[in-house]
């Protein structure tokens, strides 16, 4: 093939290229206007092609000639991504939400605004984006010149003309589409349709090749197995540090290369696509680099020894005849070129024309005009005049170092060290997002560290012994001093730069971040920024954020005029009146002038960052608002704010925890009371029962007794019923009575000493008249001889005869048994009275202490059922108390009352 | 007013959901050390390119099996506002993608689309 095919080949499909990225930016546009969302452009299988800028050069042409060197390693360079995409959820999801929450431009925006907007930050992490970008765009240059010299038979042309003329392409067509409009949310809809399409092409050029050489020059995958194992070197051995290390940098990349940066968090449209990228994006990685090794095995066994690996992709179908499929491949090698250099190019632009450029035209303004803020010109033309430029000169930049470098050496180590490069952003942007603590001090260190470190050991001893640093020093270190040289810092020699040199970098690095940021006190901006990132997912502390603003709040003047002037200079004229008037509406105001609050400060320099990012847009807002960046004191006092508001709710809780207690109280004094109620309804009638019965019969006989012709001893008979009966009434009545008085507290207690034996005896003979035709067995123990007691004898003689009599009366075993247990543990005596018969049944057990409560028929037990309350009474005017003990086997009652009943005791009851 | 604490412990369905997030933050992990694993193989007459290179093609089409896999029930959660660690009420998570999602178009409505 000739030039005359190639040029144009490339010509068309440039051209091809850029009418996809014009009907995508006017549908996107039509779209807009019409106020629905771009659906297809901003569909997840976009975003996942667009990710596919990872692929560059270096993957389509690069790969290849790396498995030729290094075996499988190359594979390294897509696990390491596929791992980070895999495990999306951790990572990924969290950068994407801050990204798209802070309307985040760049990577160095992302940390920047985490820092306190620092600027300084802004600056130091672009020019080492530009460092470690511009080989990597130089490669990109070197792999197309390469490829038309491989293929192309009249080179008329040599590959630095050619590549001139690339990048000057390139940069058209970046400026055309990169730099069209100003938008909002630094979203390019026609060059991300055109990167996924180019991510299409590349993916099939490079398969097609792949499936010729399986199918084509070898007999399937079993041949190609075979030729592989044929194939294999001794150099083919995994290195085990190498493959770790390279998987670890891959993944960390992926992360912070700029263009990944770019098309993965600010151009992404919806945080749910992230979710179908997790599998298609390694899925992606997987095809492209499957046919890899087959290419590179058919390469070096079918090419003369001389042919350069790295273009094995592009020479094997070219030498073998296939001029259809080496053009195809040729295409492809250049969309992976073309599509790395477009969002390379145009992440740095908007990097450089956010924290170098602005920021020094700002700070110009501010030296020369004292009220810099009427006029602040036309922003919109500056910001895009900037990123022109830069894009102009970063591939200047990239030109230069290809013209320098000479475009001699291996591919892959080019990709590798801008990879080490930007992975010095690592441990700021981790820190960022999951350390409230990481501070600006600490970020600042670390990041200079990392990059002198990576410069030193890796950056510009790549250029050769002798390019930059002296082989001198390269060989003996700065001054001899032997543990300084690049290659072996520290003493530790042997070791593969590359890990050396990513090893030194990150650990001091991180080490620098970490003591710095514990030993420096952030800013109050820095804090409140940092709760807001790491805090990104936590919407319970929503309500602590929502007063946590960047601005102070002091009283508003009128400066809302003027941040509209800024506003429509930054973004468009009418989309910021339109926005200024939503917020006024918001607030509840007519006209397009909000009030200046905090929260309306925090929104405007969130709108403005999405296009000139968070520093500027922070230094623009403070030009017109002045000192009122929020102070130490505006964060104390919304900190004590929430913690009144949270103490006030804790009170509130506790009062209405109180409230239910004295609820409940109250519902159970309620019921109490209606029992109460019942129960005494149910005495009075129960009462009127037992005092009707002996009334009856004795209104009965005496009206007997009032008839004439009785006999003598019928008179007798029924004047001694009516005297029992009289007897029993009043044995009734002095049972109300006693325990009325006993139930009141008025009894007199009339204390006296004793012994408990003897008690206990006097009690037994007194109960022994209660059914004597039973005989009962009364086991006792000794232990209550010696018992001396002090108290109301009398009284307690009549519980125990009640209780004794009791057992007498109900214990229904054949040969009853009684068991008088006693023990005095600490002045208080126990006294157990335990039979053998069936007991008290446990539904019935709470019940035997109520007045009138009766288990068996009333006539039968011959008492009134008040017998064991008054016992009860008694017993805790005795300062003791009675209750019946389940589970002896028998009915059982358990006395416990005080030896030595004291009577100050008793009063004060 | 007082905020609702998040609970100890949670229902059968969230705390599935739970453990899936907890699955998703484990499985890169679990990829990288079996991906570490030919480093450690020592070369002998049956582990040699070709055998690595079957071992790791076959564990990166597991790795994504699984993320694809992983993908669907993950994004509802996200959908739910949870994967917060705490569980979040749903009109909350609304006003968030409301403020965040912002003024231009392209939030929600593109993803509609997509499913």
């Amino acid at each position: 093939m000739s030039l005359n095919v190639l040029i144009p080949a490339a010509l068309a499909y440039v051209v091809f290229l850029f009418v996809i990225a014009s009907l995508a930016e006017r549908r996107a546009e039509r779209l807009r206007a019409a106020g629905s969302a771009p659906r297809f452009l901003r569909s997840p299988l976009v975003y996942t092609l667009s990710l596919s800028v990872y692929a560059t050069a270096w993957t389509f042409y690069g790969a290849v000639g790396y498995a030729t060197r290094s075996g499988l390693e190359y594979l390294t360079i897509y696990l390491g991504p596929t791992l980070i995409f895999v495990g999306w959820w951790g990572l990924l999801r969290k950068l994407v939400r801050i990204g798209k929450a802070q309307r985040v431009t760049s990577i160095a925006d992302l940390i920047s605004a985490r820092y306190g907007k620092s600027n300084l930050i802004g600056v130091i992490v672009t020019l080492l984006a530009v460092a470690a970008t511009t080989p990597y765009i130089a490669l990109q240059l070197q792999s197309i010149a390469l490829s038309f010299g491989a293929i192309a038979q009249d080179q008329s042309l040599a590959p630095r003309q050619l590549a001139i003329w690339v990048a000057a392409g390139l940069a058209l067509f970046t400026i055309l589409f990169g730099t069209r409009n100003l938008d909002a949310n630094e979203q390019h809809h026609g060059v991300v349709t055109a990167i996924a399409v180019e991510a299409v092409v590349k993916l099939v050029a490079l398969m097609a090749v792949g499936i010729w050489v399986v199918w084509g020059l070898a007999e399937g995958p079993a041949d190609i197995m075979a030729r592989i194992a044929a194939a294999d070197r001794p150099e083919w051995r995994v290195d085990p540090a190498r493959w770790t290390g390279i998987t670890f940098l891959a993944g960390v990349a992926v992360l912070t290369l700029p263009r990944m940066f770019q098309v993965m968090v600010v151009e992404n449209a919806d945080e749910r696509h992230v979710s179908v990228a997790s599998w298609a994006f390694p899925l992606y990685l997987m095809a492209i680099s499957l046919f890899v090794l087959p290419i590179a095995v058919a390469g070096m066994t079918m090419l003369p020894a001389d042919a350069n690996p790295d273009l094995y992709v592009l020479t094997l179908p070219h030498t073998m005849g296939q001029n259809g499929l080496a053009m195809l491949a040729f295409l492809g090698g250049f969309s992976a070129a073309m599509s790395m250099v477009v969002i390379a190019s145009i992440a740095l632009a908007t990097m450089v024309s956010n924290h170098i450029v602005v920021p020094i035209w700002l700070a110009r303004r501010q030296r020369t005009q004292s009220t810099p803020v009427q006029d602040l010109g036309d922003m919109r033309g500056l910001v895009l005049n900037a990123r022109r430029l830069s894009i102009a000169v970063i591939l200047a930049l990239g030109y230069l170092y290809f013209e320098v470098s000479g475009g001699s050496r291996a591919l892959a180590s080019i990709g590798l060290i801008s990879f080490a490069g930007m992975a010095q952003a690592l441990p700021v942007m981790l820190g960022a997002l999951f350390w409230r603590g990481a501070s600006r001090a600490g970020a600042i260190g670390g990041l200079l560290t990392g990059a002198t470190v990576w410069l030193y050991a890796l950056f510009l001893p790549s250029f050769g012994p002798g390019v930059v640093l002296g082989a001198d020093l390269m060989a003996q270190g700065p001054f001899q001093i032997s543990w300084l040289r690049p290659h072996a810092l520290f003493g530790v020699e042997g070791m593969d730069p590359l890990l050396h040199a990513l090893f030194w970098s990150l650990s001091l690095n991180a080490l620098v971040f970490i003591i710095g940021s514990l030993v420096s006190f952030p800013g109050p901006l820095e804090r409140v920024l940092s709760a807001q990132f790491v805090n990104a997912f936590d919407p319970s502390r929503d309500d602590d954020m929502r007063g946590a603003r960047g601005w102070s709040r002091e009283a508003s003047e009128n400066e809302a005029e003027d941040l509209l002037a800024m506003a429509q200079r930054v973004l468009d004229e009418s989309e910021a009146q339109h926005y200024f008037h939503t917020q006024a509406r918001l607030q509840g105001r007519e006209g397009f002038l909000p009030d200046i609050t905090p929260d309306f400060l925090d929104r405007l320099e969130r709108e403005l960052a999405g296009s000139v990012g968070a520093a500027t847009a922070h230094a623009m807002i403070t030009q017109i608002v002045g000192r009122r960046r929020v102070t130490v004191d505006d964060l104390m006092a919304v900190a004590s704010e929430t913690a009144q508001i949270m103490e006030h709710s804790a009170q509130l809780e506790a009062k209405s925890e109180e409230l239910a207690r004295t609820a409940r109280q109250l519902r159970d004094a309620n019921e109490m009371l209606q029992r109460l109620s019942v129960q005494k309804d149910s005495f009075l009638s129960q009462i009127s029962h037992e005092l009707r019965t002996p009334m009856t019969s004795i209104r009965a006989f005496s009206e007997i007794l009032m008839d004439q012709d009785i006999t003598p001893e019928e008179l007798a008979r029924y004047a001694r019923i009516i005297h029992d009966e009289s007897i029993r009434l009043t044995r009734l009545l002095d049972d109300l009575l006693d325990l009325s008085v006993l139930e009141n507290g008025q009894v007199n207690l009339d204390l006296g000493p004793g012994t408990l034996s003897d008690l206990l005896d006097r009690a037994l003979l007194a109960s022994n008249s209660v059914r004597p035709d039973r005989f009962f067995v009364v086991q006792r123990a000794g232990a209550e001889t010696g018992i001396a007691l002090n108290t109301d004898i009398g009284r307690l003689t009549q519980v125990f005869i009640n209780v004794l009599s009791n057992a007498r009366k109900y214990c229904d075993a054949e040969a009853p048994v009684l068991r008088i247990s006693v023990r005095q543990r600490g002045g208080v005596v126990t006294v157990d009275f335990i039979d053998n018969g069936s007991g008290i049944p446990k539904k019935s057990q709470g019940l035997i202490f109520e007045k009138f409560a009766r288990l068996t028929d009333t006539h039968k037990a011959g008492g009134a059922g008040l017998g064991l309350a008054i016992c009860r009474e008694i017993m805790h005017n005795l300062g003791g108390d009675i209750a019946y003990l389940p589970g002896q086997g028998g009915a059982a009652f358990r006395l416990t009352f005080p030896a030595v009943l004291r009577q100050h005791s008793k009063a004060a009851e | 007013m007082s905020k609702p604490k998040p609970p100890l412990f949670l229902e059968r369905e969230p705390y599935r959901r739970r453990r899936l997030t907890d699955g998703a933050r484990f499985l890169p992990i679990l990829g990288f050390v079996l991906i570490l694993l030919p480093a450690l193989w020592t070369r002998g007459t049956a582990t040699g390119t070709t055998a690595e290179a079957i071992y790791i093609f076959g564990l990166w089409i597991l790795l994504i099996v699984a993320a694809a896999l992983l993908s669907r029930p993950l994004r509802s959660i996200q959908d739910r506002g949870e994967g917060t660690g705490r569980p979040a009420p749903e009109a909350r998570n609304g006003n968030n993608q409301g403020s965040d999602g912002g003024s231009e178009g392209g939030g929600g409505s593109a993803a509609d689309g997509a499913q």
